[in-house]
């Protein structure tokens, strides 16, 4: 059997009365599909619970990654494949030049950890230029706060008084759809 | 929410709200320029044209049509270089540095700072591309495979370690640059009514929404950037500094090279950022953002870096006579009383003493002051690349190769064009972008702003 989502938006003026309504939903265990807002909110993250972006990870995995890259240039270019000398000190062991590498591996490293996050950042929060704006109501980048919630029938009437309640300006029911069961128990025969 | 001290003085100055800085900040992006911007821009778009006539002619004929010569093989594309990266450190340096410190006064000048950065970083790489004579063949800075070997470029050379570094540095900074942007420029494709508007601004903004995981990851990867971006800033001076320091020529073989050239850099790049924010502020009545407590600290940021640079000054002097070599001490003392002496003394006035009056509470948070000072310290900053240059390789080792230098028109050219360049894009950006990171703005409203602050202090 089908059921019944709503999507509802509650629209603030302030993050303060924003974040108490937020609470409140939690705690009377309806779940906070996302929050819109002009700037980032500081806390918000364990009241609607927003998991840590482990973002931070693949930065030093790239890297690593940048490091080993500019190693593996460096030695193949200098030391195995056209080996100099230059001004009296032969290119003969990696670890005989490395003081003349740093800098470039130094460089590496950093060019590839800060375009491999901000890529990762990019595609993973799909920010693709010409894709539509993914705010529901674009007074969010301006100076309104927008909680989107998509519930059933019985959490939609509670979530809208504690919009009212927490001092919404706005609540809006945008809708409701369809949800078809992923498996359905056929009776036996 | 975080609150602040009463007795600090609020960085938002009027009674805004968060509509309020909507406004102020897209009010340049609607409304129509003022006749102010054209005259600039015209100026600054004909001194780039006549750059670009400079350039064309440069690769048309080579370099013989600048002022070098055998002996001052660097002249004023080097001396042009190392003044614009050094420019741009100021702007990573607001948006980085400043941010890993959590001053929160850099939001109102970080993003001007940072367009600064990427637009002198374009100039330097200009004069670096084209010194080589042969600007087509630059693609052979780059490790690419050859039909010469493969030959390999050296990777012990500092000059390879600065093509790494600035090209990092460079694509770094706008990456750095247009995140921040991003939110931004969808507050301003959610605004605009005109149909093209929309459509770019729609672009750039990538489909930014603002919801709360994408805060979240924004903030992490803003504060990564920082912390990358802020060894790097300091990696691409010292770099720049290299490729004199490891020369054996008197003047340059010193080991105080990487620290005296990133303060320097620092110290340039604030006076430039004051130059800008100053006429930026007045055109667009951006007073309370930019506000006088944002000149003083910028203006404290001056006495530091400029203090700092003096003191490297006199240890340069002091460690060529105590180190006895003679060519090192006529290299220090031919640029004191040399032939173009009058450059050393520029460069002592400019960068020594100016910064120094700011000292005094009245000057350092007065407009006209700071203004005509900012300008003061571009130009000793000029000179001080020039010094470092030009008088010492007109007398190095061999008397019999010394000589003089006279820049040529065409080094003019080049060097105005790069200024009309960085003018014109500079001017473009104020207008058409968000000259102030208006969403990281609005996250110090309360507890910065002055209504706010107000209001906090009646509550106790």
């Amino acid at each position: 059997m089908a059921t019944v989502k709503h999507i509802i938006h509650g629209v603030f003026g302030d993050e303060v009365p924003m974040l108490e309504a937020c609470k409140k939903l939690r705690s009377s265990g309806i779940r906070v599909k996302d929050v819109y807002s002009p700037m980032p909110i500081h806390g918000i993250d364990g009241i609607i619970g927003v998991p840590r972006t482990r973002i931070a990870i693949t930065a030093f995995i790239y890297g690593l990654t940048g490091c080993g890259l500019a190693t593996l240039m460096m030695w193949y270019m200098m030391i195995s494949d056209w080996p100099n000398d230059i001004g009296g000190k032969p290119n003969w062991a990696y670890y005989f030049n490395i003081p003349a590498f740093i800098p470039i591996t130094f460089e590496s490293t950093v060019f590839c950890a800060a375009h491999g996050m901000a890529l990762t950042y990019l595609l993973r929060c799909w920010l693709i230029p010409g894709t539509k704006a993914k705010n529901p109501d674009p007074r969010t980048t301006d100076d309104k706060f927008l909680v989107l919630l998509e519930v059933g029938d019985a959490q939609a009437a509670k979530a809208q008084d504690i919009f009212r309640e927490a001092g919404a300006e706005e609540v809006n029911h945008k809708g409701s759809y369809e949800v078809q069961p992923k498996y359905v128990i056929e009776e036996s025969h | 929410m975080h609150a602040e001290s009463e007795i600090r003085i609020p960085l938002i100055l009027g009674n805004k709200s968060y509509r309020n800085i909507t406004d102020d900040i897209i009010a340049p992006i609607e409304g129509k320029a003022k006749r102010g911007w054209y005259t600039l821009i015209i100026i600054c778009a004909i001194c780039w044209l006549w750059g670009i006539g400079a350039l064309a002619y440069t690769i048309g004929v080579g370099i013989g049509a600048w002022g070098s010569s055998n002996n001052v093989d660097w002249a004023w594309d080097i001396t042009n270089f190392v003044w614009w990266i050094g420019i741009g450190h100021a702007g990573t340096l607001i948006s980085a540095v400043l941010l890993l410190f959590r001053q929160k006064w850099r939001m109102a000048i970080n993003r001007s700072a940072e367009a600064m950065t990427i637009f002198a970083v374009l100039c330097a790489a200009i004069f670096v591309l084209l010194h080589t004579g042969r600007p087509w063949l630059d693609y052979m800075l780059f490790p690419l495979p050859n039909q010469f070997g493969s030959l390999w470029p050296n990777f012990n050379s500092p000059l390879l370690w600065d093509v790494f570094a600035v090209s990092t540095y460079a694509t770094v900074s706008i990456v750095f640059w247009h995140i921040g942007l991003i939110p931004d420029f969808a507050m301003i494709r959610d605004r605009v009514i005109k149909p093209w508007q929309k459509k770019f601004y729609g672009l750039l903004s990538f489909g930014w929404g603002g919801s709360a995981r994408h805060w979240s990851r924004f903030e992490e990867v803003s504060l990564v950037l920082a912390g990358l971006s802020t060894p790097l800033v300091f990696s691409v001076h010292s770099i720049v500094s290299f490729d004199f320091a490891t020369s054996v020529v008197p003047g340059w073989h010193t080991t105080i090279f990487p620290p005296y050239f990133v303060s320097g850099a620092v110290f340039s790049g604030f006076a430039m950022v004051l130059t800008l924010m100053l006429v930026v502020r007045k055109i667009y009545g951006l007073e309370h953002y930019v506000t006088i407590k944002h000149i003083e600290y910028m203006n404290i940021v001056i006495i530091v870096t400029g203090s700092i640079v003096g003191v490297a000054y006199l240890t340069e002097l002091f460690v060529a006579w105590y180190s006895g070599v003679e060519w090192e001490q006529y290299a220090f003392l031919n640029r004191a009383t040399g032939p173009l002496a009058w450059s050393y003394w520029i460069m002592m006035g400019c960068n020594v003493f100016s910064p120094q009056l700011f000292w005094v509470k009245k000057w350092r948070t007065s407009i006209t002051f700071t203004f005509v000072i900012s300008i003061v310290i571009n130009i000793g900053m000029w000179f001080e690349r020039f010094v470092i240059i030009v008088p010492t390789l007109c007398r190095t080792f061999l008397p019999s190769t010394w000589g003089t230098y006279t820049p040529s028109f065409i080094d003019v050219g080049i060097f105005v064009g790069t200024i009309g360049m960085f003018g014109t894009f500079f001017l473009l950006f104020s207008r058409y972008f968000p000259v102030i990171a208006q969403a990281e703005l609005k996250t110090i409203l309360k507890s910065s702003g002055e209504a706010q602050k107000k209001e906090a202090a009646h509550h106790h």
